[in-house]
């Protein structure tokens, strides 16, 4: 484990190894003592497949003092168990995969040499991680889809791409949570609602959960409240 | 209550209170008054607490119409200010009434001012915050004919700020930052070009960041996994150009960063545009602290002289 130097009330603290696929797990539990330990001291934190910035009240504290209580926090979960990935939540959400909702599924087909029945075959298999969130408001980075539908970012980001729509960009995929400018490949579109300022949770996963997408048809995507 | 009526928004006019915090790990920013210190000083002039929700302008045009008795004060960038086309004073209070026109013309010097109203606006909410982010859908730029909502204001404030106690508004100014995040792994002939070399405001300057111009930055390192980024953070761009991270910043990202800015350097960085020169000066994390708090209690704290009219 490191601790770095992040800001004038922030310290950012990294796992010793990026490749390690217990990261998430061990993240997330470390994330839920941080805001335990750390209490009004805290002002947020964001974990990100393997680091978390800690940003604190510099008013009441400071980093040697966060950096003691990191330490400690750390060296109790070091003799705790990495928690098992199948404790954590499964978010199941419908996907409407269709040459209308996913644009770029021929070109992934294309790019790998199999169908595009096989692309979607594919993306629906995985249970993947949540690994952040940022870029926008409920946007999640999930990992790591299979080999066979990785695909780099488009060279000219759309200037729109609608609400809902699934994108895969190297071996990540992500759902767009509102309608924004986009870089990644759009393969189908979700029917729910991913982000609501309104709603308690304002998202349905954190990260560390898990995610299944599963292929509905475009009855069903009308019915569960999706726009064409 | 309804307070003002806007008959000319201005390039960017928005509505702001201390930001919203608390919320990154949603990929919520924060948001908040670019030049914090003007902001907290605009509501102290009439007697709010200095997180009361105010306008921030963006290079001036504003007009508004006032719909009941109040008091308001313009602090910031230097631009021309008048109330019934009468020309009146920053850094100080104004009471208005019922029908009188509030001008602020184009900034001279500066970027962003802001108005201040007696008991603070109260506009729409979202994560408790009035903080206007554009990018992220919540809240948006004053248009035109928009009511404005304010609490009632029950005490006629009557303070200014000494002309020697205002922030003085120039075209160079030194950043200080706390050295952090990938600095140990660049090369020590690296930090040295960055702490020697001056750098310039590019025209890519906004409310999420502002990107430096001059001699390129060699990190010699790879694009990141995307991590956690902190407000003022120094990220290093593919193509060698430093971006200072504002208070619309994004939350994650994966470019390498040299360390952030402190909170006093920004509200000079938000002052400044195009041109303008920035040299680089290190501070460690125990000044940072210090300074930190010293900042805030000179937003708290700094006196006030009480007008007679």
């Amino acid at each position: 484990m490191t601790i770095n130097i992040a800001s004038e009330n922030s310290v950012i603290l990294y796992l010793d190894d990026p490749t390690d696929p217990k990261n998430i797990t061990r993240l997330k539990q470390i994330n839920q003592a941080i805001q335990l330990s750390l209490g009004p001291d805290l002002t947020t934190s964001i974990p990100s497949y393997h680091s978390i910035l800690v940003t604190f009240n510099a008013l009441t504290t400071d980093h040697a003092q966060i950096i003691q209580k990191l330490n400690t926090l750390l060296n109790d979960i070091h003799h705790r168990p990495t928690p098992s990935l199948n404790n954590s939540q499964l978010v199941r959400l419908p996907v409407f995969y269709d040459a209308t909702t996913g644009p770029d599924l021929p070109l992934i087909a294309e790019h790998h040499g199999i169908a595009i029945e096989d692309v979607i075959t594919r993306h629906c298999m995985t249970i993947y991680q949540v690994y952040a969130i940022g870029f926008a408001p409920g946007f999640a980075y999930l990992g790591h889809v299979d080999e066979q539908i990785a695909m780099p970012r488009l060279t000219t980001p759309r200037a729109t791409v609608p609400q809902g729509s699934v994108g895969i960009a190297d071996r990540q995929t992500a759902i767009y949570p509102a309608s924004s400018p986009g870089g990644w490949n759009i393969i189908g579109r979700c029917p729910s609602i991913l982000f609501n300022p309104d709603a308690d949770p304002v998202m349905p996963f954190n990260v560390g959960d898990r995610v299944q997408f599963m292929p509905i048809n475009e009855q069903e995507y009308r019915y569960l409240g999706g726009e064409l | 209550m309804n307070t003002f009526r806007v008959s000319k928004p201005g390039p960017l006019t928005t509505i702001q209170d201390q930001g919203r915090f608390g919320y990154a790990h949603l990929g919520l920013t924060e948001g908040g008054p670019m030049d914090k210190r003007s902001f907290a000083l605009a509501n102290r002039l009439v007697g709010n607490p200095v997180d009361a929700a105010a306008l921030e302008i963006t290079l001036g045009g504003l007009k508004l119409e006032c719909l009941r008795d109040t008091a308001i004060a313009v602090t910031g960038a230097f631009c021309p200010f008048s109330i019934n086309n009468q020309p009146k004073a920053l850094w100080q209070s104004h009471p208005v009434r019922k029908g009188d026109v509030i001008s602020i013309g184009f900034a001279a010097l500066g970027v962003r001012a802001y108005l201040s109203v007696c008991g603070g606006l109260r506009e729409a909410s979202w994560f408790s915050s009035q903080a206007t982010v554009i990018r992220e859908g919540l809240g948006q730029a004053l248009l035109k004919e928009q009511i404005l909502d304010a609490e009632p204001c029950s005490l006629m404030p009557r303070f200014k700020l000494d002309y020697r106690a205002q922030p003085s508004l120039r075209k160079y100014a030194v950043m200080q930052f706390v050295p952090g995040y990938q600095w140990a792994a660049i090369t020590e002939q690296e930090q040295q070009r960055i702490l020697n070399c001056e750098f310039f405001v590019g025209k890519q300057n906004d409310r999420m960041g502002y990107r430096l111009e001059g001699e390129k930055i060699n990190t010699q390192l790879p694009q990141l996994t995307s991590e956690g980024i902190c407000i003022g953070a120094i990220q290093i761009t593919g193509d060698g150009d430093p971006i200072i991270l504002m208070r619309d910043r994004q939350t994650i990202g994966g470019y390498p960063k040299i360390g952030s800015v402190i909170s006093s350097s920004l509200d000079t960085l938000a002052q400044l545009t195009q041109g303008a020169r920035i040299r680089f000066e290190i501070i460690n994390a125990e000044q940072s602290v210090q300074q930190y708090r010293q900042y805030c209690h000179d937003m708290e704290q700094r006196p006030l002289q009480t007008l007679h009219y």
